[in-house]
């Protein structure tokens, strides 16, 4: 028989399994052999935050979706076209995302008396019509793999394990993939264990195998490789881009960059990372706890270096008291938080952004704080160098506002050109700035700590080794220019005052922001921050294609705010901003400029969707202009929510 | 080699090795900066800070490489009033700080200051885990068993039973032995000595600099205040000489008047107090800092009244080399680099540009 072939623009496939099962690997392996077709694509891992919860139960399920397309794609998709499902609970977890009409892969190897009841089934689904609408491939995965692998002498249950390849090499077939890279991939990974190895390059190749001979896949399906703008692309995770982009700040500014910070969930890679990176001069420091952490950073910084932390919301709150000591003594300090599900220790692996108030309020006195934000995984790279960059010119702590789902999600990279770089000039202070005159006329040339640079408003950076420039700063409340502690009233309203005015200063640096209104008529903006940009950008093509106008802003600086924001979300009637928290950046927005925001909010662990996104949004368009409404047919509304 | 009265040898200086050094002669008045001091009259902090000041010209290093780090607490004002680089930093993260600086900069002298409250209440994590990885810094625990700045309670160090403001029946916290925690935490360098004999202070700072690792110094220190007397014991000339225990590397342990009193092991495996005979003379105990099993130099820490302070061993507890975590950071760094010098701005955008790139991309022309 002759298999059909079928061409699809896009498909969106959910790989899921026990979190033994080597869902994550198998995911990220078929997103690598997309990379490398060419498809645009973006990833959501979804795992849950035991490393080995309970076998076959719901709360042990682990997925990763992966979306891919022949054009632009802006997010891990909604709903799922292709449901791979290694055993019942994780057939059972992800169920309720499926349309009818999809296609449900399962390993029936699983499915029997006691795990049936694990996963809460009293029939075996397989059996019964509980299954009838989607297009139910029922395969014994496990059981084939044993089969395939039995001249390599495993164990049993280590023959089982090789399962996820069999699956992947079977999808593989089925996408038109290449298999190189993971062979390849496999070969280095278990160049030590070669019974191992050599079984799941079988095991894949059975897989792929097994879709070619068998019969009991019909069609093969086309995605075209999407066109891109020219350049080189690899495929790269929030994480690892912050990280480059970490290295890169130190490379950009010359100085030497040191870690200090304490492994949390999801940041935790960033310190794996950058601990590779030791011949870039990165030094990394795993502390005692969070605040160790920072103050080694801190500590760091005025010794010269680059000081960095990383961590999650709840490390945050550990850290504070560090963050004000950073912007009492003015020194250059990045903080990077990859938001999780919170209040307290919350969900460890889910996303949220509700740590926004937190990086903006979450100090005692007036402690402003300057806030930067990446938009998809591969912009965790730029955002990291505008952060170094804030860091080291004003001479003060940068929160950098990360998420789980940029952390560990992925997207295809255009690789930066190192020589586009912005130079980071530290400008240590060499030389005294300032002359006492003493009683008796007599003049003494000296260091004032706090005599500030005319533009920026930044402090001199004097660092220890620096002869003539001995200082003493700390928490206490500094006297203007000399730096000596000062209590007097007069000098500590205008040191608050001027510490505000120094942040607030770098909005004079930024570039004027980028309104996405295409037909110039609409009357609503979107307006969002962080990793909510593909689901809003997704959400914006939705109503533009059903005839509507809408127009999209998203920031990269929450604080200061760009200076043309007050003037841009003033120009429209409407203002949506849709954010997963209780609506932050709205309270922010609404207090700074008066404007009356309308929020979209949900706090679900996951990222917003763009379909439920889209119909909000069209809802709010259509209120704002009754005209917009008589144009929409019946048919536009169903397709923006599709 | 000159010898301190410790009995330790303090020259040359191994935990300084790296730190440029001056041929200009320098005195304690290039270390005096131009802040008064605002300590309360009497205050114990006043001596330390002058035997610093006068101490730290014999290291003959530059000024401009020394930094003190402090903490919250009276004696943590201290780097104001030295003419070295200095932070005044939150309370009890003074260690952490000093850690981040000692790690990046080997040509720097790190110095910490701080006080029982600081050191071993709010910063007792930050204390313990900078002397496990033995970061090259010396570390000033001033000791004076009580909060001054937040005006009278009971610190982690104070006698059970303690009447103070947030204790008025008597407070029910047992202390910390602040030499048995620095041991526990197999600190390199532990010693103890007081706020009014400059003379053994200055001998074991000279020591604590010399030694490349953490040093831990406790510095008996009488708040005028708040505790006044509680050192009363082992300065008083009536009493001193039962009081102190004196630590003489190499020499057997005795004090008490006219050396009445020894060290010997005891039954139990621990050390005790004994009056000397003709009988018992060749068992005294002969104290060796340098012995890396920390066993001795514990027991002889727990001979320190945990009560009302009638008796103390001072001197230097413990003195063993051990890598440092600092050197051993910048060595990892050193190898990473294949033993070249740092990189030229072109070979570290060089080398980025592959690093970004990675082994998996493609070309979309």
């Amino acid at each position: 028989m002759t298999t059909e072939v079928k061409q699809l623009d896009r498909v969106i496939i959910r790989f899921a399994g026990d979190s033994g099962d080597g869902m994550q690997l198998t995911g990220d392996r078929f997103t690598q052999e997309s990379a490398a077709f060419g498809n645009d694509l973006s990833t959501l891992p979804n795992f849950p935050a035991e490393i080995r919860a309970p076998q076959g139960t719901l709360p042990g399920v682990s997925s990763f979706q992966v979306h891919f397309a022949d054009h632009d794609i802006l997010t891990p998709g909604d709903r799922p076209d292709v449901l791979v499902a290694m055993n019942p609970a994780a057939l059972k977890a992800n169920l309720p995302d499926m349309k009818p009409g999809t296609t449900i892969i399962v390993d029936s190897h699983d499915f029997t008396g006691r795990n049936l009841t694990k996963a809460g089934y009293a029939e075996n689904p397989l059996e019964d019509d509980s299954l009838a609408d989607y297009s139910l491939n029922v395969v014994d995965l496990t059981g084939v793999t044993i089969e395939a692998v039995k001249e390599f002498g495993l164990s049993r249950k280590d023959a089982s394990r090789a399962k996820n390849m069999f699956a992947l090499g079977l999808l593989s077939w089925m996408y038109g993939r290449p298999t190189e890279t993971t062979v390849g991939f496999l070969e280095k990974r278990f160049a030590k264990v070669p019974a191992i190895r050599d079984a799941n390059i079988t095991a894949f190749r059975a897989g792929w195998n097994y879709g070619e001979t068998t019969e009991a896949f019909a069609v093969r399906y086309e995605i075209k490789p999407a066109a891109m703008a020219p350049g080189t692309y690899r495929n790269i995770t929030g994480n690892l881009a912050l990280a480059y982009g970490v290295v890169a700040g130190g490379v950009a500014s010359g100085l030497p960059v040191f870690l200090g910070t304490y492994p949390i969930t999801p940041a935790s890679d960033i310190l794996h990372e950058l601990s590779k990176h030791k011949r870039f001069g990165v030094t990394t420091f795993q502390a005692e706890d969070e605040i160790a952490g920072i103050g080694a950073a801190l500590g760091a910084s005025f010794a010269g270096s680059l000081g960095v932390t990383s961590t999650s919301g709840p490390g945050v709150a550990l850290k504070s008291e560090t963050i004000g000591l950073g912007v009492m003594t003015e020194l250059p300090l990045l903080v990077i938080d990859v938001q999780r599900g919170g209040p307290s220790t919350g969900l460890p692996t889910k996303t949220e952004q509700a740590d926004l108030l937190q990086a903006m309020f979450g100090r005692n006195g007036e402690a402003p704080v300057p806030i930067v934000a990446p938009q998809s995984p591969g912009d965790c790279f730029d955002a990291a160098v505008e952060a170094v960059r804030i860091a080291v010119t004003y001479r003060t702590p940068v929160m950098l506002l990360s998420d789980g789902y940029l952390a560990n999600g992925s997207e295809p990279w255009h690789v930066p050109d190192v020589a586009s770089l912005p130079e980071i000039e530290p400008g240590f202070a060499t030389e005294t700035n300032h002359v006492t005159v003493g009683k008796d006329g007599q003049e003494t040339a000296d260091f004032w700590p706090y005599l500030r640079d005319e533009e920026t408003l930044a402090r001199p950076w004097a660092v220890p080794g620096t002869p003539g420039l001995e200082h003493r700063i700390g928490g206490l409340e500094k006297g203007d220019g000399h730096g000596n502690i000062a209590y007097d009233p007069g000098n500590h309203d205008y040191m608050v005052r001027i510490r505000q005015a120094k942040i607030d200063r770098i909005a004079d640096s930024l570039p004027p922001l980028e309104v996405d209104d295409p037909s110039g008529r609409a009357k609503v903006l979107v307006l969002g921050w962080g990793s909510t940009y593909g689901p809003i950008g997704a959400a914006c093509r939705r109503v533009r294609r059903a005839g509507l106008d809408v127009a999209q802003v998203h920031l990269r600086h929450l604080n200061p705010f760009p200076h043309d924001l007050g003037e841009i979300v003033q120009r429209y009637d409407k203002v949506l901003i849709p954010e997963m928290n209780l609506g932050q950046l709205s309270l922010l927005v609404r207090a700074r400029y008066l404007v009356d925001a309308v929020g979209y909010n949900q706090v679900r662990g996951l990222p917003l969707k763009a379909a439920e996104l889209a119909g909000a949004l069209a809802d709010l368009v259509t209120q704002t202009d009754p005209e917009a409404a008589d144009v929409l047919t019946e048919t536009d509304l169903e397709d923006i929510v599709r | 080699m000159t010898t301190t009265p410790t009995g330790a040898t303090d020259l040359p200086f191994p935990g300084l090795s790296g730190v440029p050094t001056t041929d200009t002669k320098l005195t304690g008045k290039d270390f005096t900066s131009d802040q008064e001091v605002r300590w309360c009259p009497g205050c114990g902090d006043y001596a330390v800070l002058k035997a610093v000041q006068s101490f730290l010209p014999d290291l003959g290093l530059r000024r401009e490489n020394i930094v003190f780090v402090s903490g919250i607490g009276c004696s943590s004002r201290f780097p104001y009033y030295l003419e070295t680089y200095g932070m005044h930093s939150i309370h009890g993260r003074a260690p952490a700080i000093a850690t981040g600086i000692a790690t990046q900069r080997e040509d720097l002298s790190v110095w910490v200051v701080t006080g029982d409250g600081d050191a071993l209440s709010i910063g007792g994590n930050h204390l313990i885990h900078a002397m496990r990885r033995n970061v090259n810094m010396t570390i000033l625990l001033f000791n004076n068993r009580i909060y001054g700045l937040t005006k009278g309670q009971y610190s982690p160090t104070s006698e059970p039973g303690k009447v103070t403001k947030s204790t008025p029946v008597g407070s029910v916290d047992h202390p910390f032995n602040p030499v048995s925690l620095a041991l526990g935490a197999e600190a390199s360098f532990v010693a103890r000595t007081v706020d009014s004999d400059r003379k053994h202070l200055t001998g074991v700072l000279a020591a604590a600099a010399a030694h490349r690792g953490t040093s831990l110094v406790e510095i008996y220190q009488n708040c005028p205040i708040f505790n006044d007397g509680a050192f009363d014991a082992i300065k008083s000339p009536d009493t001193k000489a039962d009081a102190i225990i004196p630590l003489v590397q190499g020499q057997p342990i005795r004090f008490g008047v006219e050396g009445s009193k020894g060290l010997v092991r005891s039954a139990a495996g621990g050390v005790e107090v004994v009056e000397v005979s003709g009988d018992n003379e060749g068992d005294l105990l002969v104290h060796d800092a340098t012995l890396d099993d920390p066993t001795q130099a514990f027991a002889i820490s727990r001979l320190t009244d945990a009560g009302v302070l009638h008796q103390a061993p001072i001197g230097i507890f413990r003195q063993v080399e051990r890598a440092t975590y600092d050197d051993q950071a910048r060595e990892q760094l050193a190898t990473a680099r294949g033993g070249e010098a740092a990189p030229s701005a072109e070979q570290s955008r060089a080398a980025l540009s592959a690093l970004v790139h990675g082994n998996d991309t493609w070309t979309v022309v």
